[in-house]
């Protein structure tokens, strides 16, 4: 029944199925099966989709999460988050959901794989530089990294890498010990308090993924907030 | 004592320090952080929103530090890469 031992600290070694040098291991068979969940739900609640009086609760319920997502990328970027909502919301409705259905007996999180993460964290260092270079034009993006001083050049490019170590272990060391800690806790103290550290698990699953995707959404926005600003102090 | 004893001890005794030491630093700044966002959601509570937001990414920015000494120290536990050099051999 348990898919990962105690032991194994990350879902990638738990291979299911091989043919020659493909594998097929429990993180891309969940992470599967998540992308499948949310893309069946989606299908539903806008299949029968109305603009009028009449509509139905799934449509209630997606809209209130889209409005809520755009809300808060308007409050932290300060401008319409037409454009970011794509990558953004994408990242949260499926940081959430892998997280969400943690508490389901028998799902591996794949978020509580270091490859997931890696992956998310890189797709967050690549739309950095596209979504700035859009927004500003080659040469002032490049321009931002001599900000303060030209001598911070090294520390800023440095800062970009580590940022993005930084965002893949902590949302992989949060998941990971989540699982852990309700895995060691179910050999100590069996029945009741494992279902504490379940509740509290799903609180943490919210809460990291509104963290990645506001971090996401902040280096985004303050890649493109220089060169806003200094726009408008050449204007004065 | 052979080596493999040696790796196992060292390793728990690492890890427990890694975790005792590393989250020091971590856990007397969240409470600062906590404290000064109760003070000023107490003094304005209309941006109590804006207050929380920033509270929660800089709360995740200063536990990171704690985490990376969670994800070492779970390593040296549970997938330890010296251990089992050692005991597969």
């Amino acid at each position: 029944m348990e898919i990962l031992k105690i032991g194994e600290i990350t879902p990638d070694a738990v291979i299911l199925w091989q043919a020659g040098w493909i594998k097929l291991n429990v993180t891309i068979l969940y992470t599967w099966i998540t992308m499948a969940a949310l893309t069946i739900l989606s299908w539903l609640a806008t299949r029968r989709i109305s603009s009028g009086r009449s509509f139905g609760q799934w449509q209630n319920f997606l809209e209130a999460v889209v409005e809520t997502i755009s809300g808060q990328i308007r409050d932290i970027a300060n401008e319409q988050p037409g454009k970011y909502i794509a990558f953004i919301g994408t990242l949260f409705l499926f940081i959430a959901f892998s997280n969400f259905f943690m508490e389901l007996p028998g799902y591996v999180p794949p978020t509580s794989s270091l490859s997931t993460t890696a992956g998310l964290a890189i797709c967050v260092f690549f739309a950095v530089p596209v979504y700035g270079i859009a927004n500003e034009g080659f040469l002032s993006y490049l321009k931002q990294y001599t900000k303060p001083t030209p001598l911070m050049l090294p520390f800023n490019i440095m800062g970009e890498f580590t940022r993005t170590l930084a965002l893949a272990v902590r949302l992989f060391g949060n998941i990971m010990s989540e699982t852990k800690i309700a895995a060691i806790l179910l050999a100590v103290i069996p029945f009741f308090f494992p279902v504490i550290m379940q509740a509290l698990g799903l609180l943490i699953g919210m809460i990291q993924a509104f963290i990645f995707t506001v971090l996401a959404m902040i280096y985004i926005a303050s890649a493109e907030r220089v060169g806003t600003e200094e726009r408008q102090a050449n204007e004065k | 004592m052979d080596s493999a004893t040696l790796i196992g001890m060292v390793s728990i005794f690492t890890a427990g320090i890694t975790m005792g030491i590393g989250s020091i630093g971590s856990a007397l700044g969240e409470g600062r952080a906590v404290a000064q966002a109760m003070t000023a959601i107490s003094q304005q509570p209309d941006e109590s929103g804006t207050i929380s937001r920033t509270l929660f990414v800089g709360l995740a920015i200063i536990e990171s530090v704690a985490i990376y000494c969670l994800v070492v120290s779970m390593i040296l536990l549970f997938a330890n890469p010296f251990w089992s050099h050692f005991t597969t051999r």
